[in-house]
């Protein structure tokens, strides 16, 4: 049995403790309003862009199209942009995104297929680098961003289109959680290369029989365009994760919290037991000692 | 007169959207006006002033790269820069 004092740094310890996650949940329920709101700001221009392309793409088909958008007509060589957070503490946030990123890869391996990883947060080379270490191509670390614009994705995409451009990777799959809500993040694989352009970004535009114009022409939009979809792509993945994972903190420290408050109260109730048993066991101790004289 | 649906959508979030007389757009191969009712077409564009016009209410934004889409149901002008001009 632990002493009286024992318990009693103990119980101080888990004080100190809940206080430090409480503080931490409360940060990230501030965090997240705002993230939230730029997450969500974010995703007019995305939705705008993806439809844009669609209706280009419709156009233009065949021999002419861009690379970015028909593919290499391979699927050997994959490249898995891997996008959690830099930081833990946020329940299971980065686990299941990497989990996600770990099946594709494994089953993409099973096929034989080559594999390519990019790691965009420090937690997912984390785990990643155990399993994959020679796979990684490069790891951007984004903890030091305090606000995510184009520049902050930019390099990423960069790397992406320059790999591809070279001719060392056929297919390019992001992999991030998609913010449904605070309770409900999804971790989601999204294919930036080739362009998919099927998915239901919005009924298609009635044109009422007139002709689309282009200027310069259709292949030189799409070429300047396809390139920014991808950072736009990005960019509205890092939002999102950004929103998921202050989320994913708020209710893990919101868990940790409530664990420290039940522990605080079982080794309270047990400390006080065993002070009472004490104060009894003294009292026997004198009364036997007067009647023994 | 009827009116044009007019969207202006920057990276990080919407900054105008709403029914408006005329807009005036620096596309990379020439400024235009776009009223209610254009022909449907699309360009990239270059740095430069989108001037709004409703009524007599008039405003500008100053834009850096992007392009502009005409369709039938109005423009939308993605913007990968933009800010409102005083």
């Amino acid at each position: 049995m632990a002493s009286l004092k024992e318990m009693r740094n103990r119980i101080a310890s888990v004080k100190a403790t809940q206080k430090i996650t409480k503080a931490m949940q409360m940060v990230a329920a501030a965090k997240l309003r705002r993230s939230q709101e730029a997450a969500e700001s974010a995703r007019p221009y995305a939705q705008r862009m993806a439809a844009v392309i669609a209706n280009l793409a419709a156009g233009v088909s065949g021999d002419g199209a861009p690379k970015l958008l028909a593919g290499t007509g391979r699927d050997d060589r994959h490249l898995i942009v891997v996008a959690a957070a830099d930081r833990g503490l946020a329940g299971g946030f980065n686990s299941s995104i990497v989990r996600a990123a770990r099946e594709r890869i494994a089953s993409l391996q099973a096929a034989g297929k080559d594999v390519k990883i990019i790691c965009v947060g420090k937690k997912s080379r984390d785990q990643l680098r155990r399993l994959y270490a020679d796979k990684i191509v490069e790891t951007f670390d984004l903890s030091a961003e305090r606000h995510l614009t184009l520049a902050v994705a930019q390099p990423i995409a960069d790397l992406i289109t320059s790999l591809y451009e070279g001719g060392e990777v056929d297919v390019v799959t992001l992999f991030y959680s998609r913010y449904k809500s605070v309770i409900s993040q999804i971790p989601t694989a999204k294919q930036l290369i080739p362009a998919q352009v099927d998915d239901a970004s919005g009924p298609k535009i009635d044109l009422k029989g007139a002709v689309y114009e282009y200027e310069p022409s259709e292949e030189a939009i799409l070429e300047t365009l396809l390139p920014r979809n991808i950072t736009v792509q990005i960019l509205s993945a890092l939002l999102e994760n950004m929103a998921g994972f202050y989320a994913s903190q708020m209710s893990a420290m919101d868990n940790a919290t409530r664990n420290a408050g039940d522990m605080i109260n079982r080794y309270t109730l047990e400390y006080n037991r065993s002070r009472q048993a004490q104060i009894t066991k003294e009292l026997i101790e004198i009364i036997s000692g007067a009647e023994a004289i | 007169m009827a009116k044009l649906h007019f969207s202006l959508v920057a990276p990080e979030r919407e900054l105008f959207s709403g029914e408006v007389d005329q807009v005036d757009a620096p596309g990379t191969e020439g400024d235009f006006g776009v009223l209610a009712g254009h022909a449907p077409f699309m360009t990239t564009l270059k740095e430069g002033q989108v001037t709004v016009y409703d009524g007599q209410a008039r405003r500008t934004f100053s834009i850096h790269g992007g392009f502009a889409d005409v369709t039938p149901e109005g423009l939308t002008i993605l913007a990968e820069h933009a800010v409102e001009a005083v």
